[in-house]
């Protein structure tokens, strides 16, 4: 059986021009998107499996050189659904963040605050049969970027999600309930509904913490949601 | 009360350092044995071998150093190995369908290399000509942007999308132009005169 993918609620999302993020003005479409209905190019996807993986993928508190990182030990959990409350199994989640100070291992990551030299930021995982994931890292470092003179962002985790087909293909960002710089983040508040963005901070989940060991916050992921579709019965007689 | 389904998760953009998650090479780290989307289509697989080379640029021409380009396409024989095709057994051996490149820091430049895919089932009986679906994202995108490539040496005159392309002079930014060799020039163009038609799928 087939299925097609709802309508994206664009809503939900940010629009592409949104001047206070600086960097939109010149790279923000300025035409409006051609609408089309799903055809097989979008209801496909590609699709991964554990024997692409690694054992620590899912732990960046280890994975970069095996010796522990420094910073705030943290749990991040969730399950990825669909629309329609389904669990979206075998997604590819791949996680990036800056370190606990807040500088992310890239080449062109300038920002004064050191690297840690046993934290890479990069990990990923798939979900399981009922959409659920974890991961362990420690809680990214708030930093500055050249926005506003005085901009910068809360902390986050960058988030990249294949769910199963094109269409449902996400990037995002998660955030820690209750982030003080939440009101002034150029890039959270691209989001023009609030309620949207509270679905971006993670609450902290104390009972899926590690005593001693670790904290735990929990983020649920949706993706769209779709419908049957017919259309495919032509394609089996083609 | 009103009907409440689940809302979609908000996009968010992927950054400057969208290379750590998902080309982590690029960004200086080597944490993993093989990158995701490092091959779509393996040396067993049979077909047509081209290359696509273009450039991005912003709405002042300025090249797009930082964009993370992700290719999804059907095999030679137009099946996609997913479960979602019907034919998908028949997929080619070795065939991932899946590429991600970057374009260059400092030129916006990048390269897909690859096999030409075969014309794909469209809705309705109709015939897509052949394509590659491009998702990009960059810092200043703030949600993914959907694209197609079609090859300006196919007759793409009955392709149901392109046809829905209006005005019809923007259809060209959808066309990857044959150069020599199997390469096919295909520029992208964010904002501008030029602006490269982007989908609402």
């Amino acid at each position: 059986m087939s299925f097609e993918y709802h309508q994206r609620d664009r809503r939900q999302h940010p629009p592409a021009l949104t001047p206070d993020y600086k960097t939109t003005v010149t790279r923000a479409s300025r035409l409006p998107l051609l609408s089309v209905e799903n055809s097989l190019s979008e209801i496909t996807g590609p699709t991964f499996s554990h024997a692409a993986l690694g054992d620590l993928d899912h732990d960046l508190v280890h994975n970069y050189t095996g010796a522990p990182a420094m910073g705030e030990r943290t749990i991040v959990h969730g399950r990825v659904t669909d629309g329609n409350g389904n669990p979206v199994p075998g997604a590819l989640l791949e996680v990036w963040q800056a370190n606990a100070g807040g500088r992310y291992r890239h080449v062109k990551d300038g920002y004064v605050a050191p690297l840690d030299p046993n934290f890479g930021g990069c990990g990923r995982c798939l979900t399981d049969e009922t959409g659920y994931y974890a991961f362990r890292t420690v809680k990214p470092g708030a930093y500055p970027f050249r926005n506003l003179s005085n901009s910068w962002r809360m902390a986050h985790i960058h988030f990249s999600i294949f769910g199963a087909g094109l269409a449902q293909r996400l990037i995002t960002q998660m955030y820690f309930e209750g982030d003080p710089l939440r009101a002034q983040d150029p890039i959270a508040q691209t989001i023009p509904d609030p309620a949207a963005l509270d679905r971006l901070m993670a609450p902290l989940d104390l009972d899926a913490s590690v005593p001693l060991d670790s904290l735990a916050y929990r983020f649920d992921i949706v993706l769209r949601g779709r419908r049957q579709t017919m259309f495919e019965n032509k394609l089996e007689g083609a | 009360m009103p009907l409440e389904n689940p809302r979609e998760t908000p996009s968010q953009t992927a950054g400057p350092f969208v290379h750590i998650g998902t080309l982590p090479s690029l960004a200086g780290l080597s944490a993993y044995p093989a990158e995701i989307g490092a091959s779509i289509a393996g040396p067993e697989v049979l077909g047509q071998r081209i290359a696509i080379e273009g450039c991005v640029f912003d709405g002042l021409g300025v090249p797009v150093g930082d964009m993370v380009i992700e290719v999804w396409q059907a095999d030679p024989q137009g099946i996609y190995p997913h479960p979602a095709d019907p034919r998908h057994a028949d997929a080619a051996s070795g065939f991932t369908g899946f590429g991600r490149v970057a374009t260059d820091f400092e030129t916006g430049a990048f390269r897909i290399e690859t096999v030409k895919p075969g014309p794909v089932p469209g809705r309705h009986g109709h015939v897509q000509s052949p394509h590659l679906s491009l998702w990009l994202v960059a810092r200043g995108v703030n949600v993914g942007l959907h694209t197609r490539v079609y090859f300006g040496d196919d007759d793409t005159g009955a392709d149901p999308l392109l046809g829905m392309v209006a005005p019809a002079f923007r259809r060209e930014t959808l066309i990857a132009t044959p150069a020599e060799d199997g390469v096919y020039r295909f520029d992208i163009h964010l904002q501008g005169d030029k602006e490269t038609v982007f989908l609402d799928v």
